[in-house]
């Protein structure tokens, strides 16, 4: 089997880099979550059951997938075009406009909780003009899903600025000169292209809205079953010393979070495969 | 996944906390370092007295001391102890709090509050109410703040201590209504609790929401942090409503034992305590709007505090562990308020 193992890539240094990534990802990533596990499972199937599918943290699970989804929806769309004016289009203070797509990873999020707390308050610069259209964007579900709009823009544009780049244009003249229409060029050639890595993009914002808290708790107001955000009932249950039901209500997070994660992923896949498929079509023709 | 992930690096930075505190106890032979963890709203007041205790301490035994503050919320704060944050000295939000260190990881015996005079509490506070300037609303006493279109901002009483004492300074006026019992209490606290349109997760918060984001048309809490902003942000702007019945809040000190012990602290952590009671201590302590013990002080001071009457934990609700068990805990009366179909 090791010498299998050892056959498959001809790179030097496959058991040593091997082993250091397992022991790192053990370390970093799943000892915590193991403890996380183990916690929750002194308290019983019962006792879990009960403490993950109450009324109050299953109202909760819905505002944070719920806003997250949104958030990453809305991000998704404005990251691609967001990504596509910066390659496509030169205009000045590109550069700046550039490094900005990155300040929301930068910005601690309390800092930026506080900041679109106090501009989308009922008596901030956007919350009172809103606030007079009829929009309430502070303390509401709207609050939140801005606040994690904001802590998520970055990941589809980062990973869709790369792919757009390495695209040659003459692909999109190819497919003009053949006839195509541009709802076709960017139906049949940029989309299939850009798609994986916006998936990628629109996961990675999904999985960072979902676990969002500092920013999350200023703009929400915070009320059960209306407001409140899992993350929150997690904090919530540990300032009352109940660690298994923190982490009874961690699992469920982790479990659900990681079944969306693998299926975006999955998706992923599939639309990279569909691309790879329409590749070998249209090349031998172009 | 990321509130998991933090819950981790919390458990990998208390480690490291535990480590460094212990590798800084061992080297504190001649000054010596103690660490006062509070809760929010004596910010200010742990600023001037830590000062003056330094000086005191100086005098009295020749030895430099220098005390090192933490302020959050006091759950939290409890939370941290019980992690393993070194703390020589707690002085947390309510009893409760302290308990919980008892009880769970057992630093300090049960019996703590029987050990300093006046329950282990130097100072009290109690829970009053700020209104915009010309208290634009009528608003008065309690019974005010449950009439419909009352916006009420108070934090939530899972997450913050004050917001304990204000739930059960509601309550209890309620209990003392003409007719009042049980359930109309639990009726009177529900609608309160129907015009809170934000929960902060602590008090400080909530006074940011009211002062500075202008929600609400009350913000009910410490009279101390209510005194401070009045006087930090102007008579002009807000103004401070006393109810005809609130609760004493009494928020305890205490030495965590096993933390002194390892790290050879206990004489100057009892005597940061014991000062607390000093006629200098208790002048410190009215100056930041927290009510003294010492008579002479609360002379002194009288005119800063109202004359209100306050009931005790101890009294109406028979101490904090049952008023814990029957409120707070989780699907008690507090989480019943915000059951669908209420």
């Amino acid at each position: 089997m090791a010498l299998a193992l050892r056959q498959r890539s001809i790179l030097p240094g496959f058991g040593l880099t091997l082993g250091f990534s397992v022991l790192y990802l053990s370390l970093i990533v799943l000892i915590p979550l193991s403890v996380t596990f183990w916690k929750a499972s002194t308290l019983g199937w019962g006792s879990f059951w009960h403490i993950v599918t109450a009324a109050r943290a299953i109202a909760s699970y819905e505002v944070t997938f719920g806003c997250s989804l949104v958030a990453a929806v809305v991000n998704l769309f404005f990251g691609v075009l967001t990504a596509w004016v910066l390659v496509r289009y030169t205009f000045p203070l590109k550069r700046l406009f550039d490094s900005l797509v990155d300040l929301p990873f930068a910005l601690p999020t309390a800092v930026a909780g506080i900041a679109l707390t106090s501009i989308y308050a009922p008596n901030g610069w956007l919350g009172r003009p809103l606030l007079a259209l009829g929009v309430h964007a502070a303390y509401t579900r709207l609050g939140i899903v801005i606040a994690l709009t904001f802590i998520g823009l970055p990941f589809v544009v980062r990973t869709v600025q790369p792919v757009l780049e390495d695209l040659d244009s003459e692909l999109e003249e190819a497919a003009a000169s053949l006839g195509a229409g541009r709802w076709q060029t960017f139906g049949r050639v940029l989309l299939p292209t850009i798609l994986p890595a916006a998936l990628t993009g629109f996961a990675l914002a999904f999985a960072r809205a979902v676990g969002e808290y500092g920013s999350v708790i200023f703009i929400a107001g915070n009320m059960p079953m209306r407001t409140e955000i899992t993350p929150l009932l997690i904090v919530t249950k540990l300032e009352q010393y109940d660690y298994a039901g923190a982490t009874a209500i961690a699992v469920a997070m982790l479990v659900v979070s990681f079944a969306m994660l693998l299926a975006i992923n999955l998706l992923q896949k599939w639309s990279g495969s569909r691309l790879g498929r329409e590749e070998l079509e249209v090349l031998p023709i172009g | 996944m990321k509130a998991v992930l933090k819950l981790g690096f919390l458990a990998a930075l208390a480690v490291i906390t535990v480590g460094l505190g212990t590798l800084a106890g061992a080297r504190a032979a001649g000054p010596s370092t103690i660490l006062n963890v509070s809760f929010d709203p004596t910010r200010e007041l742990y600023n001037d007295y830590n000062a003056a205790f330094a000086k005191y301490w100086k005098a009295k035994s020749g030895q430099s001391v220098s005390v090192q503050q933490s302020n959050a919320g006091s759950g939290k704060q409890a939370r941290a102890v019980i992690d393993g944050l070194q703390a020589d000295v707690v002085t947390l939000a309510l009893a409760y709090d302290i308990d919980a260190i008892a009880k769970t990881a057992k630093l300090l015996p049960d019996n703590w509050q029987s050990r300093l005079p006046d329950n282990s509490t130097p100072y009290t506070s109690t829970i009053v109410f700020l209104v915009h300037k010309g208290n634009p609303k009528k608003i008065h006493d309690w019974n005010d703040l449950v009439k419909p279109g009352t916006s009420v901002i108070m934090p939530n009483p899972k997450t913050s201590g004050g917001a304990r004492w204000n739930f059960l300074a509601a309550w209890a006026y309620a209990l003392k209504r003409p007719g009042g019992n049980d359930a109309s209490a639990h009726d009177f606290v529900s609608r309160l609790y129907k015009n809170v349109p934000v929960l902060d997760s602590g008090a400080r918060g909530a006074t940011t929401t009211f002062v500075e984001r202008g929600i609400g048309d009350v913000l009910v809490g410490w009279e101390s942090d209510a005194l401070l902003a009045v006087r930090d942000l102007g008579p002009d702007k807000f103004q401070i409503v006393v109810p005809s019945i609130s609760i004493l809040a009494e928020p305890p000190v205490a030495v965590v034992d096993k933390v002194v012990d390892a790290k050879g602290t206990r004489a100057v952590a009892e005597a940061y305590v014991r000062y607390l009671y000093s006629p200098q201590g208790q002048d410190i302590i009215a100056r930041h709007f927290f009510r003294p013990r010492l008579p002479a002080v609360a002379k002194k001071y009288a005119s800063t505090f109202a004359n209100v009457k306050l009931v005790t934990v101890d009294q109406v609700f028979g101490g904090w562990q049952k008023a814990q068990a029957t409120f707070f805990a989780d699907g008690a009366v507090f989480d019943q308020i915000y059951q669908p179909g209420q």
